[in-house]
């Protein structure tokens, strides 16, 4: 439905967008994730027709977008600020886009009505912006992006000013109203565990650069490149060469791990904290890695431990269920199954 | 011991108190004396002089009467006062139409050349208020520059100096910075990102203008206007040199009644009354900042 292709765009000497391709399917919940400043922004304001790209172009449902001016596309965009009018209460808010299509008033009232209640803000509709608090301002943003029934709703970070409790349920919200309202939603983060939440599919941005579209389930377990595997979910990497029964690392022997590499072929070993497994020292059939416990973090569901391995650059991060037992300076083994290794080529 | 701490801890208290007093006065004295001294006086002895009769030769004669508010209801003078008010409303609505542009137009420019188009603004300010007025009459006058340059395609000559449209001139000419440069601090902190979420929502680039971008910056545009208002209405100097030195606007009134018919009580009533229309319009103001 949206084809973005070949995109570029420089300002001065920042290279902001890199030949970025995509194709976002109707309906879809597409998110843009990657650390702050590689373009994502742009990208939305490229969409929106308030930024227009060096090179490259967009169709939507194969009509030709970048032609069109700001005022005339199909598209609406929650702005990261939110930019609401300071100057008009919620309802007038909502119904600015409505009125400008010239609807009737009676369905303008109607309509604003509808999509108030959606977001839960009915009562707050003859209020100003600046009596809102956060949480409100962002569904009001978002009412007034979705009122207007658009084709695509592009999200520039909705969720980043919101408190974590408040952002969780307005990740459900976000969810349920993608469902209803039937909108192909592209919304921006640098939040991996949101983009993995909320989105179908996911485009890992670095330095104006897509590194991987994929479902966030294959994003995580099999990253492609060495940025996909640092980004997403705080990986363990091992340097090293690819051999026949996974990788061999520098400093630290073979390592298990899945691999359709050539053998001999530079490469990242990523394994995910949670597969990783922590035994005494002592147990039989050693482990993988040995090392000290460095540092233990309970986060309730999930304890964190960190373990240096000599040899190792960073330590080793582990995710255990529940509480766990290892103190820092216990001395343990770490192993893990070989397909729980992926290979990500250098 | 306790009492004592007590007493002892007011009287700490009471001092500091004073000492705070006594630091504010040395802060305000020498500006608040000074306008006790050239403000208050003298706008005291003006309100006072309106209710007295003017001597045979001037001067004052301390008779209370009330003949002067009388006579500013002649239609003579009330046409003037009338005058005045309908020429610095034309040179105020004129300057913000030119100055409202301008200043969008700075307001987007790139820091930099920001500074140097705001210096441009202010620089007619350097020099003397007059000279500047005096080169108006160069430009305007029967053998001057416009009326040469006109007259080399086939037009005029006009007579552009001494009228009414020359007074607008000089004083949209004089205090047209005075619109710009607030009409330019409320357009500059605008956010640029709701007209672009204007446009998003589907309104045409003058939508967007009158729905947000206007309404946003009124209390600039009523800052300017009263700037540009105000030192019009009471002016004597522009329609002096180029209205054609008759008692054209208040200012001019005014002028003669102090120091060519030496009718001081009256020239204190048209002050007054001057007065009284300006404050008229700083409550409007005021109503309009707090609403916003
Ligand atoms: N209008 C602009 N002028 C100059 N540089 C810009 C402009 N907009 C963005 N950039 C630069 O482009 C890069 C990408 O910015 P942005 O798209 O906002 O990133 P993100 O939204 O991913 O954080 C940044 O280095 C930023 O400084
Ligand atoms: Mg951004």
């Amino acid at each position: 439905m949206l084809q973005i292709t070949g995109v570029s765009r420089r300002f001065g000497d920042v290279t902001a967008l890199s030949d970025v391709s995509l194709e976002i399917r109707q309906g879809e919940f597409f998110a843009l994730l990657g650390p702050s400043g590689c373009g994502k922004t742009t990208l939305l304001r490229i969409l929106a027709g308030f930024e227009s790209p060096d090179a490259g172009s967009v169709t939507l449902d194969g009509a030709d977008l970048l032609g069109r001016p700001a005022h005339r596309r199909p598209v609406n965009l929650m702005f990261q600020s939110y930019a609401l009018f300071p100057h008009m209460t919620v309802a007038k808010n909502v119904a600015y886009g409505l009125e400008r299509e010239r609807l009737p008033k009676a369905e303008v009232r109607t309509r604003v009505g509808e999509v108030l209640e959606k977001v839960g803000l009915t009562e707050a509709a003859g209020r100003r912006p600046h009596q809102l608090s956060g949480g409100q301002r962002q569904r009001v943003a978002l009412a007034r992006a979705i009122v207007k029934r658009p084709r695509l709703l592009l999200l520039d970070e909705p969720l980043s000013a919101l408190d974590k409790q408040v952002r969780a349920e307005m990740q459900l919200e976000l969810k349920r109203l993608q469902h209803e309202v039937g909108i192909t939603f592209v919304v921006v983060t640098h939040d991996q565990e949101e983009a993995m939440s909320l989105a179908d599919r996911i485009a890992v941005f670095n330095a104006g650069r897509v590194e991987q579209v994929d479902e966030p389930v294959a994003l995580y377990e099999r990253p492609r490149t060495p940025f996909v595997a640092g980004f997403v979910g705080a990986g363990n990497l091992f340097p090293g060469r690819a051999c026949a029964v996974g990788l061999a690392a520098d400093g630290l022997g073979v390592l298990p791990g899945a691999s359709d590499l050539p053998d001999g072929t530079s490469a990242l070993l990523a394994v995910r904290p949670e597969r990783v497994r922590l035994a005494p020292e002592t147990a039989e059939g050693a482990g993988t890695l040995r090392g000290e416990v460095a540092d233990v973090s309970f986060y309730g569901g999930v304890s964190h431990v960190s373990v240096a391995v000599p040899g190792c650059e960073r330590p080793v991060l582990v995710a255990v269920q529940g509480a766990t037992r290892a103190r820092p300076g216990t001395r343990v083994a770490l192993s893990w199954a070989p397909e729980d290794g992926v290979l990500v080529p250098q | 011991m306790t009492g004592s701490t007590v007493v002892s801890g007011a009287a700490a208290a009471s001092r500091s108190r004073r000492s705070r007093a006594l630091g504010r006065l040395v802060f305000l004295g020498p500006g608040l004396a000074y306008l006790v001294a050239f403000l208050l006086i003298p706008l005291a002895l003006v309100l006072g002089y309106t209710v007295f009769r003017r001597g045979r030769f001037g001067g004052v004669v301390y008779e209370v009467t009330g003949e002067n508010f009388t006579r500013l209801l002649d239609p003579l003078y009330l046409e003037v006062v009338l005058g005045s008010l309908k020429l610095a409303t034309i040179a105020t609505v004129i300057a913000l139409l030119a100055g409202y542009p301008t200043a969008y137009l700075i307001a987007r420019l790139p820091r930099r050349w920001k500074t140097v188009a705001l210096v441009a603004i202010v620089l007619p300010f350097w020099t003397n208020f007059l000279v500047r007025v005096y080169a108006w009459i160069v430009l305007l006058s029967g053998p001057g520059l416009l009326n040469g340059a006109l007259e080399k395609i086939g037009l005029g000559p006009y007579e552009l100096l001494y009228g009414q449209g020359a007074i607008v001139t000089g004083l949209v000419y004089s205090y047209l910075p005075l619109m710009v440069l607030p009409l330019y601090a409320a357009i500059e902190r605008l956010d640029p990102q709701l007209r672009e979420a204007s446009a998003n929502l589907g309104a045409s680039p003058a939508r967007t203008f009158f729905s947000v971008t206007l309404p946003l910056t009124r209390s600039g545009v009523v800052t300017g206007c009263l700037f540009v208002f105000v030192p019009s209405f009471g002016n004597f100097i522009v329609p002096e040199l180029l209205g054609g030195g008759r008692s054209i606007m208040v200012g001019n009134l005014i002028r003669d009644q102090f120091l060519k018919a030496r009718d001081w009580p009256f020239g204190s009533t048209l002050a007054l009354a001057l007065l009284a229309v300006l404050i008229v319009l700083l409550l409007l103001q005021a109503w309009s900042a707090r609403r916003a």
